[in-house]
């Protein structure tokens, strides 16, 4: 095996991990402030699909990056509106808005399949370009790869060294306490569901603008429940968010690295490992109570009336 | 009030009532009546944007699903996995049990299920339908049973777990298919059943056995929630796990002994599939069957009844949604929208509706 498939294997993990890492630190700002989203597959499938819609039509990506991010923001906000203005059960109200994106993206993107876009450009770190064509080649990066660790930096800024963090955990924590210090819950949640969405739309864009460049129905292919492990496996924290992602990217990677080195094991059994993984992590904490989930995540906040 | 109404038979109330009892369903139809009107009319501003007659959609959708014989055993057809994979979370949400699992459960239903069929092919229908029926169902259990065991000792969430056994369970089947079971011709899915495996179907159409089997188990579920000693003892553990702990029921076995018959309900929806609908096991055969399942059930507070009409309206939404493909050009994942808008519509008002179900089905579970 050669240096360059082990440079490839490892350019392509990155690829793949991106999309995840931005979906994992949306979700956990929502599960922070308490609002737990299984329709994220949904707002992923509407993202990618309006992005890579916006991005062929203008012929412009990074118009298409942002059409992303609003839509998954959009999407976003009705889950807030069903679960903290209309009190709707979130697992319920989440699983609705699966299909809703189901749906909806199907209907945004059927002009759009098999169309050819310009992707997001590619830029070489700065120092590499004394590397050979075919190694350089590898490196050559999007600017939401660049962007994705300092993202995950700032959320964890937002949510633990900002008042508006402060804010947004407490409610995730206590709303009735955070409403009794001032605060306002149901505000909090639809600002932390919005910026949630705005993260998966980022995500979703990298997906279907810059790493696949084509939109197909179903294509995020089970990504919205792989981010939602990953925020319990990473303790709803963003900074472990980035291990988390480089887990799911390093099993991608191995598996690749299986293939071209002719190993037969087989792929699929593979990409459970990362799930039974976390399944391990969480039976280990089961007996410490250190690492619990924020106290109110699932639950209806029904004010004081 | 309504849990002495529900044990004391109506006789000592009569008349009064029966008919405050017709009173609250009928306003609970006129208020369902209500809502899909709402997310017909929602879905309708979507055809008219992507320049489709919305009223013509609807006359297609009505009279292909209810105006033709064939078109109402299409319904049933599409009904079945949503009943079974509904019951599945109802039952053990009685126990407060959140069964997110079913989608990953009835893979590994009908993996199992499959493995029967291909293995056994030479047996004789009546020997090989019972034992696939059994594999089905052992397959859910097995995928329940960790879930259902960490939960009982305390130690993880349910939820949690299901959810990610949902993601792996797939992937097995993936493995199997692609590894061993695959046709000569295509890598993606096996050979078909022989005719031994299928589950026989009525009158020429695609209804099968696996109807008939739903319709049982959700009368059966009716019967012992009711009148049994254990749908006592699970309404009680249900209602207040603590005191039911401290009279001495086994909480805990009863916690993982029916979260593991939910799973193996579920297994039974996943044979079924490949055994009934599709004569052979696909990849990815599944687009959240077991998620539909989930909403089914809790939209209907898990009551018997209320699963039966909420799978039938879904399922005409669906089946509709076929058709709407073939005539209209649309993707057919489009009637998801129409469906996520009555759920949206129903998910909307969760108050209203809990008081006019609770009303009407005696009592409420908790979410």
């Amino acid at each position: 095996m050669t240096l360059l498939s082990v440079l490839g294997v490892i350019s392509s993990a990155i690829f793949s991990g991106t999309s995840l890492l931005y979906t994992t630190l949306g979700e956990v700002i929502t599960e922070r402030s308490g609002i737990v989203n299984l329709g994220l597959e949904g707002v992923l499938l509407v993202s990618a699909s309006t992005g890579f819609a916006v991005a062929s039509l203008t012929g412009n990506p990074y118009l298409g990056v942002l059409a992303a991010a609003l839509a998954g923001g959009l999407m976003n906000l009705i889950l807030g509106y069903l679960v903290v203005t209309r009190r709707g059960n979130q697992l319920a109200s989440g699983l609705a808005l699966m299909f809703f994106g189901f749906g909806l993206s199907a209907l945004i993107g059927k002009p759009y399949v098999g169309a050819k876009i310009k992707g997001l450009p590619r830029i070489l770190l700065p120092g590499l370009q004394e590397l050979p064509r075919l190694y350089a080649s590898l490196f050559r990066f999007d600017l939401l790869i660049y962007l994705v660790i300092p993202a995950a930096v700032l959320v964890w800024w937002l949510l633990f060294r900002t008042r508006w963090g402060l804010g947004l955990r407490a409610v995730g924590e206590s709303a009735d306490t955070a409403f009794a210090s001032g605060r306002n819950p149901w505000l909090i949640r639809y600002q932390a569901l919005f910026v949630g969405g705005l993260l998966a739309g980022l995500g979703a864009a990298h997906l279907s603008i810059a790493y696949a460049m084509n939109w197909t129905e179903y294509m995020t292919a089970g990504r919205g429940f792989i981010a939602v492990a990953l925020v319990i496996f990473s303790k709803w924290h963003p900074l472990r968010a980035i291990v988390g992602a480089l887990l799911f990217s390093a099993a991608v990677a191995f598996q690749l690295l299986l293939q071209s080195s002719g190993i037969k094991v087989s792929p699929f059994l593979l990409d459970t490992i990362p799930y039974l993984l976390t399944l391990l992590v969480l039976i280990i904490w089961g007996g410490t109570r250190k690492h619990a989930a924020p106290a109110s995540l699932g639950r209806v906040y029904h004010g004081t009336e | 009030m309504s849990r002495t109404n529900a044990i004391i038979p109506s006789l000592t109330q009569g008349k009064p009532r029966l008919a405050a009892f017709g009173q609250r369903f009928l306003n609970g139809v006129i208020r369902y009546t209500l809502m899909i009107l709402l997310a017909l009319l929602l879905f309708g501003a979507i055809l008219l944007i992507s320049g489709r007659n919305p009223l013509h959609s609807y006359r297609d959708m009505l009279t292909s699903t209810l105006g033709s014989a064939y078109g109402f055993s299409e319904v049933l057809v599409a009904m079945t996995p949503m009943l079974i994979t509904a019951l599945a979370v109802a039952l053990p949400s009685r126990l407060i049990l959140i069964n997110v699992g079913v989608e990953g459960q009835l893979y590994m239903g009908a993996c199992f299920a499959t493995w029967g069929a291909l293995t056994f092919r030479d047996w004789p229908a009546w020997c090989l339908l019972p034992l696939m029926v059994l594999l089905g169902m052992a397959g859910g259990a097995l995928w329940a049973f960790m879930p259902g065991y960490l939960r009982a000792r305390g130690i993880v969430n349910e939820t949690i777990t299901t959810l990610l056994l949902n993601s792996v369970a797939p992937k097995v089947v993936s493995f199997f298919i692609f590894g061993f079971w695959h046709s000569p011709m295509d890598t993606d899915k096996t050979a078909s059943f022989v005719p031994a495996a299928r589950l026989p179907t009525f009158f020429g159409t695609r209804v099968d056995l696996s109807l008939a089997i739903a319709l049982v188990l959700l009368a059966l579920f009716w019967w012992v929630m009711k009148s049994t000693r254990w749908g006592l003892e699970m309404r009680a553990i249900g209602g207040n796990p603590q005191a039911a702990r401290r009279n001495g029921l086994p909480v805990s076995t009863y916690l993982v002994v029916v979260m593991c018959i939910g799973g193996a309900i579920a297994g039974l929806a996943g044979m079924a599939q490949v055994s009934g609908y599709y004569g052979l096991l696909l990849n990815n055969f599944s687009r959240g069957t077991g998620y539909m399942g989930f909403l089914i059930s809790w939209l209907s507070f898990g009551d018997p009844l209320g699963i039966l009409l909420t799978s039938f309206v879904v399922a005409v939404i669906f089946t509709g949604g076929n058709l709407l493909q073939l005539t209209q050009g649309l993707p057919f994942a489009v009637i998801n929208i129409l469906l996520a808008f009555t759920l949206f519509v129903v998910l909307a008002r969760p108050t209203q509706a809990v008081i006019a179900l609770k009303g009407a089905y005696g009592s409420e579970p908790k979410p």
